[in-house]
């Protein structure tokens, strides 16, 4: 006789389903014949006999769970081939070491350092280069005198402004209203006085701190050293301000310049009728709101229809560098994001991985950590053609300045329900322009109409599913 | 290290594909042949596994036959799901005998190289305590069912690539009542050429094997 066992399937397995018996009592089995099945956690195991002979006794039936090595049937052997040794069916547990099935986790990405000052990211990459301005240390803004006229008690609102666009120390200044408290008159009187008499500037304005980062890798970029104003003369105090520029603005002036200076700028217009994205985005946009918690524009749409466009046209995705051609084989897509006193192009990588759905949802993640300064230096890099979306504002039309090192750069205007004719009708469609601001080095006109009518085409006759 | 030849035999039907890892799965047991890892695109079909239950089959077989559904009964692990393209099938066809005597162990790393291949295109999968497959936010996009013979695994794992998930209406997917979902339907589309290419470099880093591609040419 040879006991056939439950046998045990794996290392952390303490118990089998058997789910199906392939011999009945009586029946005769070969070695190694598959005699019964069991079930473990998605895993249907046929398991063969231990031995040839008769199936004498079946003593678990079908669907019972039982502890592994519990007997489960008994073959006689006796006359078959001889005794054999039993428990041929257990497979070796333990043969092997238990090696959990851990995988090494690729490596996350590295944590980005998120410097204690802030940082600040410029605008677009230069030649993949780190691209991180650290901010001057926490921007000595002008030191409020408002704030240490302590002892002249609270400060209305008006005189805390006028205090700051004259620059006055208000500690200077003799309070006459209840308790001392300083009165719009009171700085009235002051300025005037101020004026009067021969003075010395206040608080010189700061000298820019140069971005320390700036410098090195701007091509050929003579980067302009913001002249150190002289201070200004006493008389012209009220009639401006002077404020050193952010790094941030510091850089995007030095961008565009830049790109105007590198690029032959041309822009084409195209006009295009989103009727049907507009009837796509009506119906969908509260399911969409609903289910994914994010409302649905038309900016992914238009995202979309680029990749398409790029994927037709590769060159409109490429870049110049030296005298060659540089195609890249990623669609990365810059978003321009405004910001309150700036703006940033934050990257959606491989956008042609993405429907219009994971665009949305990309769009609205990377403005939103752009604006609260959250992104990731590689997060500003490495795209590869970018659209800027003026439309949100009102803009019908613009012609945006390419993002070097790109080549070009879809402008979306907003849009706006127009009477068009249509087969010598006039219709009411939706409509919006379309700008593509192309680098004419690389782009002929003809090149860059055809990316845009593709562009205009896959708007116009929107097919793909948005949920 | 061991070796491991992969193929994508593209839109397969479930018979075909069904009788092809037999012979496989065969010939593996005899040492012919290498492990495999076999990539296909069913057409419409849902199978139930050899535990499945019926009444997990919401639509009569009529139905599903108008609505151009194959029905399979099969031997694998788990209970109803539904195949169809968009969707990426993997078959490994592997001697456990030469990795780890461990069934659990499988179907962990199985879950493993789905979690690591939809991580390298942003999403990021896990597990369910008890609940075999690949989940994102409660949903799953990789169900997993597995037939072991003498060691040698067949069938395997259904990844949503892209996958009409409106086909589910039909089963109470595996059993459980809980939803499905797809790289589509998580914002992604990336191509299947794609996915596969992740899948087979995370197979062999989790199994440790040397991955070589084999034309498609039938066995």
């Amino acid at each position: 006789m040879t006991d056939v066992v439950m046998p045990q399937m794996g290392e952390s397995i303490v118990e089998g389903t058997l789910t199906k018996w392939l011999k009945k009592a009586g029946d005769h089995v070969e070695r190694d014949e598959p005699l019964f099945e069991i079930s473990t956690d998605k895993v249907d195991t046929e398991i063969p006999s231990p031995a040839a002979g008769t199936l004498s006794e079946v003593l678990v039936e079908e669907g019972k769970t039982v502890g592994i090595n519990t007997v489960v049937a008994r073959i006689d052997d006796t006359g078959g081939n001889g005794a054999r040794p039993a428990a041929g069916a257990k497979p070796a547990a333990g043969a092997t070491p238990p090696a959990p099935a851990k995988s090494e986790a690729a490596a996350p990405p590295p944590a980005q350092p998120q410097a204690d000052g802030g940082q600040e990211l410029s605008v677009a990459p230069g030649k993949g280069e780190p691209d991180v301005v650290s901010s001057p240390p926490p921007a000595p803004e002008q030191p409020e005198p408002a704030e240490q006229a302590e002892a002249a008690g609270p400060l209305s609102p008006l005189v805390r402004k006028m205090a700051r666009e004259n620059n006055i120390d208000l500690s200077r200044v003799r309070g006459t209203g209840a308790g001392g408290r300083i009165t719009k008159q009171d700085v009235e009187l002051f300025l005037s006085q101020q004026q009067a008499a021969p003075r010395q500037p206040a608080a010189p304005p700061q000298a820019p701190a140069k971005p320390a980062a700036a410098a090195p890798e701007a091509p050929s970029a003579p980067v302009q050293t913001p002249p150190a104003y002289a201070p200004p003369a006493a008389a012209s105090q009220a009639k401006v301000r002077v404020e050193p520029m952010s790094a941030m603005r510091l850089k995007i002036a030095e961008h565009m310049v830049m790109s105007k200076r590198t690029s032959a700028h041309v822009t084409t217009i195209h006009k295009v009728d989103m009727t049907k994205v507009a009837r796509v985005r009506e119906r969908q946009k509260t399911d969409f709101q609903t289910r994914y918690g994010i409302s649905l524009t038309y900016l992914p749409f238009v995202v979309r229809s680029a990749v398409e466009g790029l994927r037709t046209f590769p060159l409109l995705n490429a870049s110049i560098e030296g005298n060659n051609i540089i195609y890249h084989n990623e669609i990365n897509i810059g978003i321009a994001v405004a910001l309150e006193n700036g703006l940033i192009v934050p990257v959606i990588r491989n956008a042609d991985e993405k429907n219009v759905l994971g665009l949305q949802r990309a769009i609205v993640d990377l403005a939103a950590r752009a604006r609260s300064r959250q992104l990731k230096p590689d997060e500003v890099q490495g795209g590869t053609f970018s659209i800027t979306n003026f439309g949100s504002f009102g803009s019908v039309v613009a012609t945006p300045v390419i993002n070097q090192p790109q080549v070009a750069i879809l402008g979306v205007g907003a849009v706006e329900k127009m009477p068009v004719v249509i087969d010598d009708a006039i219709a009411i469609r939706s409509i919006c322009y379309l700008s593509l601001t192309f680098d004419h080095r690389l782009i002929d006109g003809a090149l860059a109409d055809q990316f845009t009518a593709k562009v205009k085409s896959v708007l116009e006759n929107w097919s793909e599913e948005v949920l | 290290m061991r070796n491991c030849s992969w193929r994508d035999l593209g839109r397969m039907d479930y018979a075909e594909a069904f009788d092809l890892q037999s012979s496989l799965v065969d010939q593996r047991k005899r040492g012919e042949i290498p492990d495999q890892f076999l990539f296909v695109e069913h057409p419409h079909t849902i199978t139930l596994g050899r535990n499945g239950h019926m009444e997990n089959l919401l639509a009569h077989e009529d139905v599903l036959r108008r609505a151009g559904v194959a029905f399979h009964p099969s031997d694998r692990g788990g209970d109803i799901t539904y195949h169809g393209p968009g969707q990426i099938v993997g078959y490994p066809i592997i001697d456990l005998r030469e990795w780890k005597r461990d069934v659990v162990a499988y179907v962990r790393s199985i879950e493993q190289v789905a979690i690591d291949a939809l991580a390298d295109f942003g999403i990021s999968a896990g597990r369910l305590q008890g609940m075999t497959g690949v989940w994102v936010d409660g949903a799953k996009i990789a169900a997993i069912g597995v037939h072991i013979s003498r060691w040698i695994t067949s069938h395997g794992f259904a990844l949503n690539v892209a996958t009409d998930l409106s086909y589910f209406q039909y089963i109470v997917p595996c059993g459980l009542a809980k939803p499905v979902t797809s790289m589509a339907a998580l914002g992604n589309i990336a191509r299947r050429e794609h996915v596969i290419e992740r899948l087979v470099f995370h197979f062999g880093r989790v199994f440790d094997c040397e991955m070589a591609e084999l034309g498609a040419v039938a066995v």
